[in-house]
């Protein structure tokens, strides 16, 4: 008995003694769920809402680019999506894509390609089966849209230019972004899906400007990364509207009168140094590079010996030729060496040392005045006055009058072109400057290099009077008037004049270009640029005819003008590359653009 | 109670029913309750597919206690060793069915019913070595000898469930017949003995763990070693808890369960998902009754007749063996063990388990219910 009564001491001794053991383990849970729950709450308060809440980026509609008046050059416009939802389907899903492949002309590797994307995808996920619905596509989805639960259409913005290749060049384009784009910014945006970043032009230059700001949606997923709700939308600000000085009708007509020639053309407000319109030709279609340009179509345009891709206006190098005489004219007058009465007689050639010069004309102008010599652009004039005057003259008088620089415009790839004298050569040639090279230059031959935004920039500083305009792309608000260059008026007038006799004056090299508008006069300079030099040996056979050259080998055609003479306005210049003749095909064209300004009356 | 004078007279249908306690079965309920609110918030708001099921079955389990609170405690003393060898039968039937080709399979389907045998194998073994030492006096416990038989009655079955593999029960198993085996006053240093046997066994032991069982414990050591695969439920739970605070997310409200976060939130990790809704606060209240449950069975081993040493330990028994349960559930839902695949019997969604802690409730109350007359065996 005693016996058993030490079998139920020990038994019961021990069951209290493993009673408190559970009791002790209960409080280390209760003090492990301390140390979770109270003592980590934040951290893992932060974890589960890690977990919970997704946000997306919202992308902004981005601004538009319009023209003076207010017309959209660049735009927004919806694009339909077909997408499928694989969980909403009700049925086969083959089934489904058999009976929409022929509304939407699905190919084979279309339908594989679907297939794949939605083997891929979680079932909730939306699958891209066609993007840029036509309207018929949409609509005829729409109106089966009960037949097919799970195929939805989805709209979202997708960059348009309107005018095409009218405004392919000042207004760029935009495409997907980059690797180098990712490294240059860490703009949350550029990480959206999907999103399109200006690439070249204004797009580019005003890029962050016309992006806006993005909005954002924060929703609840679970944890297979559906959305449950959504928990907070904040919408993004549309880009800033970015309103350009352009005319879009000139813009259209400049780029017309080219036909199929390649050049530019650049027209400004003399007064204000507002662009009107600024064409390169031939040019591109910018709607093909939004959604990525095809091999092809790139190659087309990179190989185009017409050069299509580039902006000729502000890229485009040329000597200026003859139209340089208006640069030098006014340099001899400022600096005493010619007055209206200097008189220098034109034989067809003159000899400085034991090189000889020769007029374009082979028989000679005879005696030349200034109004006269530019007029018939004869050459012998301007060798006899650019010697005189030197070439630090000349270049001193090119720059105030805006050559050799480069301007505001916000674009990219703008060239300065090349005013030279003595310091530039021995910088770049390491040689003295030579006589002969200012003869030369004194009909914009040799280095002299221009582009045609910065002619037409030196032609409205000379007939606005002598005032300092720069060219722009942007209207400026508060318009300074722009300071005076101190030129004698006198000097002015009498330039002018000789322009005016280019296409009034009877024998005037460019009287065909006269406008067709009644009581409005315009005045100009032509001018032609040899592209190879014509060697001694081919002047001793004749001279062959620019047109049995081939066409790379053609002289450039400029023609610079404004109109009207008496109140000048507008300012043109032309180039049209290989073009033979400035009289011929620039002056025409000119004319052609300036005869729609004033009709237009742009203000 | 003054109705028992006759230490031998047997109680009527009727007197053993008003000596349950009723008290102890009020909270079964109540922890019943709380586990099928958890059910229907897990479902997102609904009592289908878990709260309404969940409900039945705990009425059916209260059945079964109760009838087997109203079976005299003789008829346990004499089952115990036929119930005992037909339960290891069954266990040499899964295992054997599992091993040619019919799949791993831990039950046998009765159609109704998934019959767990590992389940029924938790009571088997209580009643079986209870009835072996109550039958033994102290000194042959005491000896080498004394020891052999238990340790073979522990052996054969657990090794029978570890082979399912069902790693987390065997180690129930064995961890039960561990207090019994102290309870019945094996001396302390053979416990060391044993112990430092285990200890030095362990790699050799590791060598046969399957692979998954050794990367849930390589997981538990260290959570983040692969975040997204074995380590996830374990991060998520404590990421569910933590975030619950003192006072929790409220009901129907838990982010980590509703966005399905939380991994296995209506089963093994319903303790989690109770505590992100209810906070500290909700996580202590479990605790708290199932702690007056079990001392309520300690208080029944206590309070039943001193000569009946049978009945103290078969209450002891079940009762650490639910203790089990409820501990090895929590600590590893909370990161304190590795995760074994033990739910929260009462409140996790599942059948059996609730079937078998109810019948082993209604044994502990058949022996309270008859607790001031001796054992007739």
């Amino acid at each position: 008995m005693k016996k058993s009564n030490d079998k139920l001491r020990i038994l019961l001794k021990r069951s209290l003694i493993i009673f408190s053991a559970n009791i002790f383990l209960f409080f280390v849970l209760v003090g492990r769920l301390y140390y979770l729950q109270i003592y980590q709450k934040e951290k893992y308060a932060l974890l589960a809402d890690s977990n919970r809440f997704s946000t997306r980026l919202l992308v902004p509609p981005r601004g538009s680019i319009n023209d003076r008046n207010g017309v959209e050059l660049a735009t927004n416009i919806q694009n339909f999506q077909a997408l499928l939802i694989a969980e909403q389907v009700r049925g086969d899903i083959n089934k489904l894509l058999e009976e929409i492949t022929p509304i939407l002309k699905l190919t084979p590797e279309d339908i594989e390609q679907i297939k794949k994307d939605i083997k891929r995808h979680r079932r909730f996920v939306p699958v891209k089966i066609k993007d840029n619905l036509s309207w018929d596509e949409v609509s005829t989805l729409m109106l089966n849209n009960h037949r097919w639960p799970g195929l939805v259409i989805d709209q979202g913005l997708i960059r348009y230019y309107p005018f095409k290749q009218y405004t392919a060049h000042p207004l760029g384009y935009v495409g997907s972004v980059s690797e180098k784009d990712l490294q240059q910014s860490d703009a949350p945006l550029l990480q959206v899906p999907g999103f399109k970043i200006g690439k070249s032009g204004f797009e580019k230059t005003y890029d962050e400007s016309l992006r806006g700001k993005e909005g954002s949606l924060k929703y609840e997923v679970n944890a297979y990364g559906r959305i449950m709700r959504e928990i907070e939308k904040i919408e993004g600000t549309k880009g800033e509207d970015l309103n350009l000085t352009i005319d879009i009708r000139l813009q259209k007509a400049a780029f017309d009168a080219f036909g199929d020639e390649a050049g530019a053309a650049v027209v400004l407000d003399v007064h204000t140094g507002e662009i009107l319109a600024s064409v390169s030709t031939p040019s591109f279609d910018p709607n093909l590079f939004v959604d990525g340009i095809s091999q092809k179509n790139w190659d087309a345009l990179l190989y185009d010996e017409k050069t299509p891709l580039t902006n000729k206006a502000i890229s485009g190098q040329y000597s200026p030729g003859s139209t340089f005489k208006v640069v030098v004219a006014l340099a001899a007058l400022e600096a005493g060496v010619i007055d209206e009465k200097t008189d220098y007689f034109c034989s067809g050639k003159m000899k400085l040392g034991n090189h000889l010069f020769h007029c374009w004309k082979h028989y000679g102008h005879g005696h030349q005045t200034l109004v006269n010599a530019l007029k018939n652009s004869c050459d012998i004039y301007f060798y006899e006055t650019a010697l005189e005057l030197g070439i630090e003259k000349i270049a001193a008088m090119s720059r105030k009058l805006g050559l050799g620089t480069t301007y505001d415009l916000g674009l990219e790839n703008q060239k300065k072109g090349v005013i030279p004298d003595k310091a530039w050569k021995r910088q770049q040639f390491k040689t003295g400057w030579q006589k002969g090279e200012t003869v030369i230059a004194g009909i914009g031959q040799g280095y002299v290099l221009v582009t045609p935004t910065q002619l037409v920039t030196m032609l409205a500083r000379v007939v606005n009077g002598g005032y300092e305009i720069t060219p722009t792309f942007i209207k400026r608000p508060n318009n300074e008037a722009p300071k005076s260059l101190h030129l004698n008026p006198h000097d002015i007038s009498l330039v002018k004049q000789g322009m005016y006799e280019v296409v009034n004056g009877k024998g005037g090299t460019a009287t065909r270009a006269k406008l067709k508008i009644k009581g409005i006069e315009m005045g100009g300079k032509t001018g032609t640029t040899q592209v190879r030099r014509i060697s001694l040996k081919e002047r001793a056979e004749g001279i062959k005819k620019d047109e049995d050259l081939p066409w790379k080998y053609r002289n450039h055609a400029w023609f610079m003008a404004y109109a009207p003479h008496d109140n000048p306005k507008y300012a043109v210049a032309v180039i049209v590359e290989h073009g033979r003749s400035g009289a011929g095909v620039a002056a025409p064209i000119a004319s052609k653009i300036l005869e729609e300004a004033i009709k237009l009356d742009i203000r | 109670m003054a109705i028992i004078l006759n230490q031998n007279q047997e109680l009527s249908l009727k007197e053993r029913f008003f000596n349950l306690n009723f008290v102890y079965i009020l909270i079964l309920c109540l922890l019943a309750m709380i586990g099928c609110l958890t059910l229907y918030s897990a479902a997102g708001g609904k009592i289908t597919p878990w709260a309404l099921n969940q409900g039945i079955r705990f009425g059916m389990g209260l059945c079964v206690m109760i009838t087997a609170a109203m079976i005299k405690p003789e008829f346990y003393y004499k089952i115990a060793t036929p119930f005992y060898l037909f339960t290891l039968f069954l266990l040499l039937v899964v295992d054997v069915a599992g091993h040619t080709g019919m799949g791993a399979q831990r039950w046998i389907n009765l159609g109704f019913f998934k019959l767990q045998p590992s389940e029924l194998m938790k009571l088997a073994i209580v009643l079986q070595l209870a009835r072996y030492f109550s039958n033994t006096p102290l000194e042959e416990i005491r000896t080498i000898r004394g020891i052999i038989v238990p340790i073979i009655i522990v052996a054969v079955p657990v090794a029978f469930i570890m082979i399912q593999p069902d790693l987390g029960t065997s180690l129930m198993v064995l961890f039960c017949a561990t207090a019994l085996f102290y309870l019945a006053g094996i001396q302390w240093w053979k416990f060391g003995l044993a112990l430092g046997g285990v200890a030095a066994a362990a790699p050799i032991l590791w060598h046969f763990l399957h692979d998954y069982q050794k990367n849930r414990i390589l997981t538990f050591l260290d959570p983040e070693r692969d975040p997204q695969g074995a380590g996830y439920h374990i991060i998520q739970a404590k990421i569910a808890l933590g975030s619950g605070g003192a006072w929790g997310k409220g009901f129907l409200s838990g982010t980590q369960s509703h966005l399905n976060f939380l991994p296995e939130k209506h089963t093994d990790f319903i303790f989690t998902m109770f505590s992100e809704e209810f906070g500290m606060i909700g996580g202590i209240v479990i605790l708290f009754l199932n702690l007056i449950l079990i001392s309520y069975g300690y208080w029944f081993a206590f309070r039943i007749h001193p000569s009946n040493y049978f009945g103290k330990m078969v209450i002891l028994g079940l009762n650490t063996n639910y203790f089990l349960y409820v501990f090895i559930n929590v600590a590893m839902v909370i990161g304190l063990l590795p995760v074994v695949g033990i739910p929260l019997p009462l409140i996790s969604y599942g059948g059996t388990v609730i079937i078998s802690v109810m019948a082993s409730f209604g044994i502990m109350q058949s022996f309270y219910v008859n607790r001031d007359r001796e054992l007739k065996k």
